[in-house]
């Protein structure tokens, strides 16, 4: 089965594992911008990063026939640095016609701090000026349930957002149904430990229904699997649900959320 | 939407998984026991004690969702006035 990561970290990533993602059936991906693992001093740091985005990457995926696209922001972690980021803001305007991105993400809280809401609250006043989709990380473990009602807070506070081009990531048990029931996408990360497995997140779709749900993988430099949607697929299938309910999650959600950005030409796969 | 296998096949698909599951929690509380030194005044043996609890409860909220939010900090719907934002 064909299907689309809507969250992965590919720079942290080896060429190898995009050619093993493309053997599994990954036929397109997007990449939101995210922490380092390290806290970049300069703007130009994440110009650089953002040339890595929209240049190479792209390239380095087409060798596998996987189309790649990506968002721009300056992440939570680092939002920490409120002059820095604002510069970072400033300087997103020149990147946003590369023809793959999609939008502002992956922009989120960490620690739910002022600052980070500051930083968050800026970002979306640069999606609203520049009419982009918005994909927003939510904070892991116990700050999650806090951050993500935070989040809906501030979305919800503004009437010129518009939920259905917003996509809420890393939602779990406790906040995917109030992500869903307020008009917004969802999408839940299989990461170990810190978020979800395969198995919990088919009850999720079970308990939630399909519809505006995603499922990806994050594949970041952490301990992470980037093959982990396909382990999604066959943990629905050994539940015997149907091929046309497995794809709708893996490759048609993802497409019908992404195809409302201008710069979304994905081609399916013959 | 519901899961398509009935109770008996989730059983005879999990029990060995959710056995193993147990002996591993099992196992973990083994271990605290025995090395040196005293958590029980650790707010964080209150919260895996309650977690226990929970798994054996009936209630109208599944039991991931309980686990879940007992794990959670508190959301206050005046951060906003608290930060000024």
């Amino acid at each position: 089965m064909y299907y689309f990561d809507p969250h992965i970290h590919m720079v942290s990533r080896t060429t190898d594992d995009y050619e093993t993602l493309a053997k599994m059936g990954c036929v397109g991906m997007s990449e939101p911008a995210f922490w380092a693992g390290f806290d970049r001093g300069s703007v130009d740091s994440f110009r650089d990063y953002f040339r890595q985005l929209t240049d190479f990457e792209p390239k380095r995926a087409a060798q596998y026939g996987i189309q790649h696209y990506t968002w721009l922001c300056i992440n939570a972690k680092e939002a920490e640095n409120v002059e820095l980021s604002r510069e970072v803001i400033k300087m997103i305007p020149e990147f946003l016609d590369k023809p793959n991105v999609l939008g502002i993400g992956e922009i989120g809280l960490n620690k739910n701090t002022k600052n980070e809401s500051t930083i968050f609250l800026e970002h979306m006043e640069l999606a609203i000026q520049y009419n982009q989709q918005i994909l927003i990380h939510t904070p892991h473990l116990e700050d999650k349930y806090q951050g993500t009602r935070m989040i809906l807070d501030m979305l919800t506070g503004d009437s010129r957002i518009d939920p259905a081009r917003v996509l809420v990531d890393h939602v779990e048990e406790h906040t995917a149904r109030e992500v869903l029931d307020r008009g917004f996408w969802a999408g839940m990360t299989l990461y170990p430990v810190t978020k979800c497995t395969p198995q919990r997140a088919a009850d999720i779709i079970e308990m939630c229904g399909a519809e505006r749900l995603l499922v990806n993988s994050a594949g970041d430099w952490g301990p992470s699997k980037p093959t982990a949607v396909p382990d999604l697929i066959l943990e629905m299938r050994r539940r015997g649900h149907s091929e046309a309910l497995i794809r709708k999650v893996v490759y048609d959600n993802p497409i019908e959320f992404f195809s409302q950005s201008q710069n979304f030409s994905f081609q399916h796969p013959e | 939407m519901s899961i398509p296998l009935n109770s008996e096949q989730v059983l005879d698909r999990e029990y060995l998984e959710i056995r193993g599951k147990i002996l591993e929690l099992a196992a973990s509380l083994d271990r605290l026991e025995r090395a040196a030194g005293c958590v029980n005044e650790d707010n964080r043996m209150n919260l895996i004690s309650q977690g226990l609890q929970i798994l054996l409860q009936e209630t109208d909220q599944t039991k991931a969702a309980q686990i879940q939010m007992l794990f959670s900090r508190v959301y206050d719907d005046t951060w906003r006035e608290q930060f000024e934002l």
